[in-house]
């Protein structure tokens, strides 16, 4: 089952798991920056991060046969201190034009702070400045909901964000209809206990069809799974579905999503 | 919007997904009766508990769309901001308002 996990988070996983993700059919995935677990305690960190995220995660997936990419920003946990935040921003443009660099992500909201939505709105004129796709987090939980919201507000008042290019991820039976209705593309996250099970995806994409949606991990170092992509397409299998479908939803939406940056191929 | 519904009829899917879904709601009993065993008089519910209570009802009403409703159920509809974020900055899974 070829498949694309467009959401995951690799450096904090062991290499066994690119090689099981290989033999499951994964040829490409996409690596958001991320909260490390820990708040970092410099911009340095920072810059050593986004090292790993464009020079070292490349090679030790390529040993498997799976194409890297990834997303260069600040994350909302840590952008709750704006000073901070902006020292990370202005070492973006050092990384901005590495060849695995498809955008500005995982940016959003974690607690829906006035300190987060500031950073959050900097960012989203950064990615306009720049021409760049946007990856998007939503909230956990309680906070999902009304933060979801507020990016798509934020991102809708900025005025020069295409929403063909924003893909906002995380989303649930609460938020997929919202997302997609305003024009953006909406990610399904197959995790446990906070966000989605196969089943749900499952049904999400029943009820909502398989235009403008991708599934994805976002497995980390939490409890999580590398292989919920291929999960989620035996859970369609498993009702049914036909292999055209698994395929548009687990490699041809990935793909047709990613593409829009000419540095994605396969 | 293309969209598509699983080949299985409704007997189908009580085959497929019956005894996964029958070992949850047992689940969810054993843990309101280890509630039940560790009540302390006189203390007012826990938030999360009375969201839990009120989402539960879902289950057994008439209307369609019960997922999305639980989720609204534990959803913050507050339409304030903090200006920044508690230490912890983690999710309690409902919101802390009086559920009404
Ligand atoms: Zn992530």
């Amino acid at each position: 089952m070829k498949f694309i996990d467009p959401h995951i988070h690799p450096s904090s996983r062991t290499t066994d798991d690119y090689e099981r993700m290989a033999l499951s059919g994964c040829v490409a995935i996409t690596e958001p920056a991320f909260w490390a677990g820990f708040d970092r305690d410099s911009a340095r960190g920072f810059y050593d991060y986004f090292r790993q995220l464009t020079e070292y995660e490349p090679r030790r997936a390529g040993q498997y046969g799976i194409k890297h990419y990834t997303w260069i920003c600040i994350n909302p946990k840590e952008a709750d201190d704006p000073q901070f935040a902006r020292e990370v921003m202005a070492i973006f443009s050092e990384f901005l034009d590495k060849p695995n660099v498809l955008g500005i992500g995982e940016i959003g909201l974690n607690k829906n702070t006035k300190n987060e939505l500031t950073i959050l709105e900097e960012q989203i004129e950064l990615a306009a400045q720049y021409n760049q796709m946007i990856l998007v987090h939503t909230p956990h939980l309680e906070d999902k909901l009304k933060g979801t919201r507020l990016i798509m507000d934020a991102l809708e008042n900025n005025g020069k964000i295409d929403p063909q290019r924003v893909m906002i991820d995380h989303a649930e039976e609460h938020t997929v209809g919202e997302i997609l209705d305003r024009g953006f593309w909406a990610g399904l996250t197959i995790y446990p206990n906070t966000k989605c099970t196969p089943q749900r995806a499952a049904d999400i994409l029943e009820i909502h069809g398989t235009e403008r949606i991708w599934v994805n991990s976002a497995a980390d170092w939490g409890p999580s799974d590398p292989l919920a992509v291929p999960k989620c397409g035996v859970e369609l299998k498993r009702r049914g579905h036909s292999d055209e479908l698994v395929t548009k939803v687990i490699f041809d939406n990935p793909q047709t999503f990613l593409s829009q940056n000419e540095r994605f191929t396969l | 919007m293309k969209k598509s519904t699983s080949t299985c009829d409704r007997t189908g899917l009580i085959d497929l997904y019956f005894l996964e879904h029958r070992a949850k709601l047992i689940d969810i009993g054993a843990f309101l009766d280890r509630l039940n065993r560790a009540d302390a008089p006189g203390n007012p519910e826990d938030f999360r508990i009375k969201a839990f209570q009120k989402a539960s009802a879902i289950l057994t009403d008439e209307s369609p769309d019960k997922a999305k409703r639980i989720l609204e159920v534990f959803s913050d509809h507050t339409p304030d901001l903090a200006d920044s974020a508690p230490l912890s900055k983690g999710a309690a899974g409902a919101a802390q308002e009086e559920v009404k």
